[in-house]
């Protein structure tokens, strides 16, 4: 059990600097995960937490220590490998062992705790197999289980899920959130899958290039994107941009030459400022008796079962969207329907630096 | 099983072969059946008559003490150098590993001394050590030892065996270093967060990840130091001082060559020949079926 403190961390290879600053504050038995896109610096993040690449700035504690300076062994973590890093010439009751016979437990008690950490993950009976011999999904347990045995007081995660197949990696996905929540140690999950960051976190980090684009719970950021980045990040399929111009009565954008939409808000501040509105596809309705509805072109229509995926354009292709009904809609390739999208569930952002604009 | 492949009667394919197939009759059949041959017959020194005797060349060898002395000496030579390359190629190579900046240049020299050709490789030894004028030796005499490996038998195994361990430390430390690049890193750092120290990542994960390296290896070095250590014994020692380091190799030049008993000779690189196929077929059963993880 433990809390994590990031002070001010920073990252540099010689001369290029790769995480540029980052300060956060995980609590005791909390499961967060840091989500991006590929090479935004989240793997790095979590190695320097492991102590698997030095901090070349700012300072990292565990427990209310500072591991700066410790060896990975010495920062009581367990960490679930990628590409599950099993040790190939080992049983996999020796994989599960190793860690303990290391810290000399004796050897009942580790008997008791591989089999104890074999049953709850469901691979009592591959005990005696080596790796090799075992599914992705069994190799996904093992790694699982070589963490849970040792009972550190952090979980590391570095993309376990993304060797796995799209169905298995569902149902891994629902058991580390299970495992997480009743042996309550403290997590910090690392994948650019967005899908499972919003699933597993109690807490996400948007990382980008390095920079933390947002901190918050998963609603808070699909709710309340304070960059351009998240919104267009979080949510899928992603949210729809229409780079505009804040009209000079502060309220109101012009979705083309000829439809515009009134703002929840009014933004005084920004007015004749170049802006991006952003639109996620299932905030749109079917608005057929309402006179500021836009009239959306379908142009391909994906039935995905449980909803409806349209693409389409507004105006004569002048603004590309993707509007999402629940269900499945009756709405035909080439039919032009009218949609309405509630002002409140529009966020505006900055066109030059991509910031969300908050109202006066 | 894979599906053979039909091809139409053709010469090409015969073609192909028949350079490889050439060399082989050249050098390796015609030679060995030669050497066959020979081992059956006596021959006088200056080669006036010569007689079928069967396989009376080979009961006298085998009875021979002097010979068997020969296998063990062989025996313990081609272990200690085995055992003397392998074991600094590991560690040259575990460090090497390990290096980061100036990796290439490091690797490089370490190659260089596998381009060294044996008798090279001897005569640079001998002259290090030479009791009258070798660099080494002048030290090892400021130092009060009485070093000279031309009267004292032991030091000129030594000197051979380390002589032969060095020239084949090279090819080692090649094989190794592909054998440690090639185990995933993650290993290594799951390990290193499993509580390992360094020395013991490397014989509970490093080493025995290396064992089908290290098998490949040890067969190579067996054969090397049975057969191509000749040129080093030849310029060092040559077999002496009173035959303290005549391996079988050299005892079959000894004696045909110099001893003129051709025969017996023959029996000699027969038997010499049949080991080397032994471990032929040793290496190739085991390191295709055994040796995998």
């Amino acid at each position: 059990m433990a809390e994590i403190l990031l002070a001010d961390v920073y990252k540099s290879y010689g001369k290029t600097e790769v995480i540029h600053g980052v300060d956060w504050h995980i609590e005791d038995s909390e499961f967060v995960v840091i989500v991006g896109p590929s090479g935004c610096g989240k793997s790095t993040l979590l190695r320097m937490i492991a102590g698997l690449e030095t901090i070349t700035n700012g300072e990292i504690s565990i427990g209310g220590r500072v591991v700066n300076d410790l060896e990975p062994a010495q920062r009581d973590i367990a960490m679930v490998f990628q590409n599950y890093a099993l040790y190939p010439h080992m049983s996999v009751y020796n994989n599960m062992a190793y860690g303990l016979k290391i810290k000399g437990v004796p050897k009942a008690e580790i008997d008791q705790r591989v089999r104890e950490a074999a049953d709850r993950l469901e691979i009592g009976e591959y005990l005696g197999r080596s790796p090799r011999q075992l599914s992705g999904g069994q190799r996904q347990r093992v790694a699982m289980g070589r963490a849970i045995v040792r009972k550190p007081s952090v979980f590391l995660f570095d993309e376990p899920l993304s060797n796995l197949d799209a169905k298995l990696r569902v149902q891994m996905r629902l058991e580390i959130k299970k495992l997480q929540e009743r042996l309550g140690i403290t997590s910090v999950y690392v994948t650019h899958d967005q899908v499972e960051a919003m699933t597993l976190g109690h807490r996400l980090m948007i990382l980008n290039d390095g920079y933390v684009e947002q901190l918050g719970t998963p609603i808070e950021i699909y709710e309340n994107p304070l960059t351009k980045f998240v919104a267009g990040f979080i949510g899928s399929p992603s949210m729809n941009f229409i780079e505009t111009r804040l009209e000079e009565d502060a309220t109101t954008v012009k979705f083309s030459h000829k439809t515009s939409f009134r703002l929840a808000g009014s933004y005084p501040q920004f007015k004749g400022r170049n802006v991006s509105i952003g639109i996620r596809p299932e905030h749109f309705f079917f608005a057929p008796d309402n006179p500021e509805a836009i009239p959306f072109r379908a142009e391909v229509v994906e039935h995905l079962g449980a909803d409806t995926l349209l693409h389409g354009t507004v105006d004569e292709g002048e603004s590309e969207l993707i509007v999402r009904f629940n269900g499945i809609s009756t709405v035909t390739q080439g039919e032009t329907v009218p949609v309405y999208i509630d002002p409140a569930n529009i966020h505006i952002f900055d066109a030059q630096n991509g910031k969300r604009l908050e109202v006066e | 099983m894979l599906k053979r492949v039909h091809f139409g009667p053709s010469l090409l394919p015969f073609l192909l072969v028949a350079p490889q197939i050439a060399i082989t009759i050249v050098f390796f059949i015609w030679p060995a059946s030669q050497a066959l041959y020979q081992s059956l017959l006596v021959e006088d020194a200056f080669g006036l008559k010569t007689e079928f005797v069967w396989f009376q060349n080979y009961s006298e060898l085998f009875d021979d003490e002097l010979y068997f002395d020969t296998v063990y000496r062989t025996a313990f030579f081609s272990s200690m150098v085995a055992f003397l390359s392998m074991s600094s190629a590991l560690l040259l190579a575990g460090m090497a590993d390990r290096v980061i900046k100036g990796a290439k240049v490091y690797r490089t020299f370490l190659i260089w001394p596998y381009a060294v050709a044996p008798v090279v490789a001897g005569a640079l030894w001998m002259f290090m050590f030479d009791p009258t004028l070798g660099i080494v030796a002048y030290f090892l005499h400021a130092m009060g030892s009485n070093w000279n490996f031309r009267v004292n038998g032991d030091e000129a195994m030594a000197l051979v065996i380390f002589a032969a361990a060095w020239k084949q430390i090279s090819y080692n430390f090649l094989f190794f270093l592909a054998g440690m690049q090639a185990i995933p890193k993650s290993l290594i750092e799951a390990a290193a967060i499993d509580g390992a120290g360094p020395g013991r990542r490397f014989w509970t994960i490093i080493f025995p990840l290396l064992s089908p390296t290290t098998f490949f290896l040890l067969v190579m070095n067996i054969v090397y130091a049975f057969f191509d250590t000749f040129g080093i014994i030849h310029a060092v020692t040559k077999g002496g001082p009173a035959k303290a380091t005549e391996i079988l190799v050299y005892k079959v030049y000894n004696d045909g060559f110099i001893g003129l008993d051709l025969g017996g000779s023959a029996a000699q690189s027969v038997v010499l020949m049949t080991i080397v196929i032994v471990l032929t077929v040793i290496q190739f059963r085991y390191i295709e079926n055994k040796v995998k993880y």
